[in-house]
């Protein structure tokens, strides 16, 4: 989105959305809880927590099965959300949502099933170094069995895509480009509209790993012009177990099943078995019927705060935090490319990631320590672990402040 | 804070600092590697077995304070003991993080690591090398994890 866009959009009132997280009204350790975790999973607003509980206790029954009220009232709700689900990517048509439990369910999908029957001997998948494994060890299974080729593209000291050698990197054998929308260590926002260009020029088709973007910026999939996005519901503020995955149409009417089973069939003999059309395809037995429901919910609270108003929030506190930490001789930054969003991931010169989330824990300030799922990105950078503080909704000054004063902390107490 | 305190004590700081017998023992006979693949920490502990008993015993590798003391302090508590003694140093340990009770009487210096049971996501720190330690005795190949 342009930056003159994103001024006109209005304030985000924390105050009061933090009033609509029950999550807040306890304290963390005797302190108001600073929740910095918000990349692995976000905290479940009230209104989401309340419609899973009304449609478990009034609307639930299985779906696409019963011919009586409760079952077609479930139906209607299951497929509401997927509808809702479909407008928040902008997606053609509804049935391009398939649910899933989570993105890297969703990539396994797509590797498994478009993977099998399109990379062949000495074809190629194109992927980045800074993806999370669920965006890289899906292909590298995939081409192991298919004797393809897993290419990985270069990113540069700030944590940019290496735009030179990804181009150097497609070749008329590239099958796939699958990316990261936003690094769930670096922030960065990947150019996927150009990748997505330059990949459909040589004929690949692209995946993006939607996890960290998708609850941060507007996403628009015709724009964008990617063949499959995928996201997490609970990294969007719905609940675990219902994520989405978007493919084109054109493209997921050609694949096979993933999982095969109840509800997902045409017609079963013993002699031989025809499939639904999607996306009931790639819905094999009950699923996630009131996270789904969940998940529309969540997207509609969004909706009703803003995108845009989202991003501008984000990006005022990735700005402060960032001035904040940069103010640490021992701290180093991990990912400072232009534009970048949603996280702050760093190292502390004496002090290892995972003291320092326990110190941190020890203030009431919930970070992320370790390797994130990234451990092929932290060798590049020549570390092991690092901390990851990132951003939602409920945050404010005030939480950033208190990780620079604990960060503080953990540093005098092992410089003692 | 007090809590934290305990846990990274002056001991277990000052062994995260300068670690003790942080190198390869020479005559090495015996080594492991341990992992924990939740924060990527890896340890080596390098071992020189004579005759029934650890002469020597080094560890290699990288972690947080609490698995890079916990090595350190290992390497001190077992060096020059039967491996018999070593192997019931290991249970008391392991029981001094898992279930508490009385076993700190006998640890000696290991005993600053009663505070870990408090932060049970921290007992796998504490145990890694150990868990280590026990597999190059044993002379297992083999990586370990710490589950």
């Amino acid at each position: 989105m342009s930056a003159a866009i994103r001024e006109r959009a209005p304030a985000l009132d924390v105050a009061k959305i933090r009033r609509d997280f029950p999550v807040f009204d306890r304290n963390s350790r005797g302190r108001r809880l600073a929740y910095l975790d918000t990349g692995a999973s976000a905290q479940k607003p009230r209104v989401v927590i309340d419609a899973i509980a009304e449609f478990e206790a009034h609307s639930y029954a299985n779906i696409h099965r019963g011919v009586y009220e409760l079952s077609a009232l479930a139906t209607q709700r299951y497929e509401a959300a997927r509808e809702r689900v479909g407008r928040f990517l902008n997606a053609a048509e509804a049935r391009e949502i398939v649910f899933v439990r989570n993105t890297t369910e969703a990539i396994n999908l797509v590797a498994a099933s478009w993977g099998r029957t399109n990379v062949g001997a000495g074809d190629e998948v194109l992927i980045t170094e800074m993806e999370h494994h669920a965006n890289i060890v899906p292909w590298q299974m995939l081409c192991e069995e298919r004797s393809a080729r897993l290419r990985v593209a270069p990113i540069l000291e700030d944590g940019s895509l290496d735009m030179a050698a990804f181009e150097r990197a497609l070749t008329p054998r590239t099958k796939l480009v699958a990316i990261a929308h936003v690094s769930n260590v670096l922030g960065t926002l990947n150019p996927v509209q150009r990748i997505a260009e330059l990949a459909h020029a040589r004929g690949a088709v692209v995946l993006l790993d939607g996890a960290q973007a998708a609850p941060r910026i507007p996403v628009d999939v015709c724009a964008l012009g990617c063949d499959f996005y995928a996201f997490s519901g609970h990294k969007a503020y719905g609940p675990s177990g219902a994520s989405a995955l978007y493919g084109r149409a054109s493209i997921m009417d050609a694949m096979p099943p993933y999982q095969t089973g109840g509800g997902m069939i045409a017609s079963v003999t013993f002699e031989k078995t025809t499939f639904a059309p999607i996306p009931e395809r790639f819905e094999a037995g009950t699923p996630a019927i009131a996270e789904a429901v969940g998940l529309g919910v969540a997207l509609d609270y969004l909706g009703s705060l803003g995108l845009a108003a989202i991003e501008r929030h984000e990006a005022d506190l990735l700005a402060y935090g960032t001035r904040l930490l940069r103010a640490i001789p021992e701290v180093r930054l991990i990912g400072t490319a232009q534009g970048k969003l949603g996280v702050l991931s760093f190292v502390v010169r004496g002090v290892h990631a995972h003291d320092l989330g326990t110190i941190l824990d020890q203030e009431g300030v919930a970070i992320r320590a370790g390797h994130h799922c990234a451990q092929p990105l932290h060798a590049r950078f020549g570390i092991v672990a690092s901390a990851r503080a990132s951003l939602g909704l409920y945050n404010d000054h005030e939480d950033l402040d208190r990780l620079a004063d604990a960060v503080r902390k953990a540093i005098a107490m092992f410089a003692g | 804070m007090s809590e934290l305190r305990e846990l990274y004590q002056t001991t277990i700081l000052d062994h995260n600092k300068s670690p003790r017998n942080f190198r390869v023992p020479e005559g090495t006979n015996r080594h492991a590697d341990g992992h924990n693949p939740l924060c990527g920490d890896k340890v080596t502990v390098l071992l020189v077995v004579d005759g029934g008993t650890v002469r020597d015993v080094g560890f290699q590798g990288s972690g947080c304070a609490i698995s890079t003391a916990s090595a350190s302090l290992m390497t001190q508590a077992v060096k020059g003991k039967p491996v018999g003694e070593v192997v019931a140093l290991f249970d008391k340990f392991h029981a001094l993080l898992t279930t508490g009770g009385d076993a700190a009487e006998d640890l000696g210096k290991l005993a600053v690591f009663a505070g870990v049971r408090e932060f049970p996501m921290r007992v796998k720190c504490a145990t890694l090398a150990w868990h280590t330690l026990r597999t190059a005795l044993d002379g297992k190949p083999e990586v370990v994890k710490t589950e």
